[in-house]
């Protein structure tokens, strides 16, 4: 129950609970209390909405940044993070395997607010080794959603 | 000029569909909950194997049969989800649709004058090919009250001297009724004892909800009198690739792959690579795409509940069936009414047959939004006709 609800939301986080619970075969307040019951256990972190913004007139900057960085003792990766995660115009950051240890993307205004972040705070960090900055272009897909078309159906109105 | 046109074609009665399609074409602005194909585009990792194979230059004819790697995945296939054990040389064939299926079974098996047993409401071709097939249609009328399954006091009915095969059509369209274990077993006691074949046409058996699909052939003493029809259409949202397939008796898919040979030569082969990668992979497709149909379904039959039609439960394919015979039209007029009114396109269910009168199909191969909309409509036209029943009535 709780993973159908979860893929149902996921997809549309504005669902009616009504409907949701229809859909899933019980009543309303199951569906409100489990919903509640996982935004407290932290498994519900947050609603968002998915925006295109470069169908509005509002200017973005994306760039996503490899760090290496040496972990200290008594320190590990997560205080690491932490230090960069605190930063507001972080949008994201994840722990990698491979050829470097954070992926931090960051959601800025224009280019130099970028680059004052990284030459600033992030390479300025003690345990930072290197940075390597990536500016997104185009974004073609996101969150499941093809971003570049409105899907039309195709079919035929009426088939057997 | 002579009439060089065969009473045979003639005497065919055009789809009641057709007929439908034509004022639902006028009106393009109109939303229609009257497809009979899923609204899910083929997962991309099917369409890319059918890519794949035309950049490789795979263009040319494969064995009348079909490809054998797809011939394996089909007994894979059937064995895993069905239980039921096919040799890939023997047992199979490749078709173009499960529509091809349907038309040369009957042509290899009916002799003139042979009795096929039709029941309906249910897909449009059976009885056709059976005319052209020369073979005899004894349409059995499946009820509602029976949850739109066939009984075997029916079956006993319209069995005669002369009756040859039986169509099963389970999941059902358009009512979106099934058969469940026990049915099956009673329709097979009365098959086996009156030595009757069996279509059965399974292309819905992915959609069924709330329990598993059963293939009538896997019910001890059907399979050498069986053959399963199915195809890749409805479960893994392919049905312009043109791909199905039957599985029977080795003397009966060999006939089969004499009229095969000549009519169509191989189904086609860009489909035959994609659908090798839809069986090997495709499963958790078939699974989320289920899941979502469930979840329309639900929706949909918990509106009509709302606004008072009554509406069997269905089980199977993407369709409902409300019943609405006490509106005093004809479900023609029904459909053509709402079309007018609402702008919504739904099917008559008089095109599924006669015993289909009283009903109107309604698909749920569409988006959530769009079913709320249509159904939003729909209960306005309902309640204008001076409203449903109390919702207590509910089947």
């Amino acid at each position: 129950m709780r993973e159908k609800i979860l893929w149902m939301l996921e997809k549309n986080s504005r669902i009616d609970l009504k409907e949701l619970a229809v859909m899933l075969g019980t009543d309303e307040v199951t569906v409100a209390n489990e919903i509640a019951q996982m935004e407290k256990e932290n498994i519900i972190c947050g609603y968002h909405t998915m925006i295109n913004w470069e169908n509005t007139s509002e200017e973005k900057v994306i760039a996503l940044i490899e760090v290496r960085v040496t972990p200290q003792r008594g320190m590990g990766f997560d205080k690491l993070a932490e230090r960069i995660y605190r930063y507001e115009e972080v949008e994201t950051v994840y722990l990698m395997s491979g050829g470097y240890d954070f992926t931090v993307i960051l959601d800025g205004k224009t280019l130099r607010e970028v680059s004052r972040f990284v030459s600033e705070k992030l390479a300025t960090l003690d345990s930072v080794l290197s940075t390597a900055t990536h500016f997104v272009l185009k974004k073609y897909k996101e969150h499941g959603t093809i971003l570049a078309e409105k899907p039309k159906d195709e079919r035929m109105l009426v088939t057997p | 000029m002579r009439n060089f046109l065969s009473d045979k074609s003639v005497g065919l009665k055009p789809s009641g569909i057709r007929k439908f399609f034509d004022i639902v074409s006028e009106m393009p602005d109109a939303i229609s909950l009257g497809v009979g194909e899923p609204d899910f585009d083929t997962p991309w990792h099917i369409r890319e194997e059918g890519i794949y194979s035309l950049e490789k230059g795979r263009t040319f004819y494969t064995s009348n049969a079909g490809l054998k790697d797809l011939k394996v995945e089909i007994c894979r296939y059937l064995k895993r989800r069905m239980g039921l054990d096919y040799d890939a040389d023997q047992n199979v064939l490749v078709t173009v649709g499960g529509s091809e299926a349907i038309d040369i079974a009957m042509r290899a098996i009916l002799n003139p004058g042979d009795e096929v047993l039709i029941p309906q409401p249910s897909y449009v071709s059976y009885e056709p090919c059976c005319i052209l097939a020369d073979g005899v249609p004894v349409i059995v009328e499946l009820k509602e009250e029976n949850q739109f399954r066939l009984t075997p006091e029916q079956l006993l009915e319209a069995i005669t001297d002369k009756t040859k095969i039986l169509v099963m059509p389970f999941p059902n369209n358009p009512t979106g009724a099934i058969m469940e274990r026990e049915d099956l077993e009673a329709i097979a006691k009365v098959l086996i004892e009156k030595d009757i074949f069996v279509l059965s046409d399974e292309i819905y058996s992915e959609l069924t909800y709330g329990q598993e699909h059963v293939s009538i052939a896997s019910i001890p003493g059907m399979k050498e009198r069986t053959l399963v029809i199915n195809g890749f259409s409805k479960s893994y949202a392919m049905t312009g690739w043109r791909l199905g397939y039957a599985a029977g008796p080795a003397a009966l898919i060999s006939e089969m792959i004499k009229i095969h040979q000549y009519a169509i030569m191989c189904a086609p082969t860009t489909s035959q690579y994609a659908a090798v990668e839809a069986m090997r992979y495709g499963d958790d497709d078939v699974a989320k795409m289920r899941e979502a149909y469930d979840g329309r379904r639900r929706f949909l039959l918990h509106a009509l509940h709302e606004m008072g039609l009554p509406c069997f439960e269905a089980r199977g394919a993407f369709y409902v069936f409300p019943n609405i015979s006490r509106f005093g039209m004809s479900s023609e007029d029904f459909a053509t009414r709402l079309l007018q009114q609402e702008k919504v396109a739904v099917v008559p269910g008089s095109a599924f047959g006669d015993c289909g009168e009283g009903f109107i199909r309604i698909s749920y191969a569409y988006s959530l939004e769009n079913l709320k909309e249509a159904l939003g409509r729909v209960a306005r036209f309902v309640e204008g006709l001076g409203g449903g029943q109390d919702g207590a009535s509910h089947a």
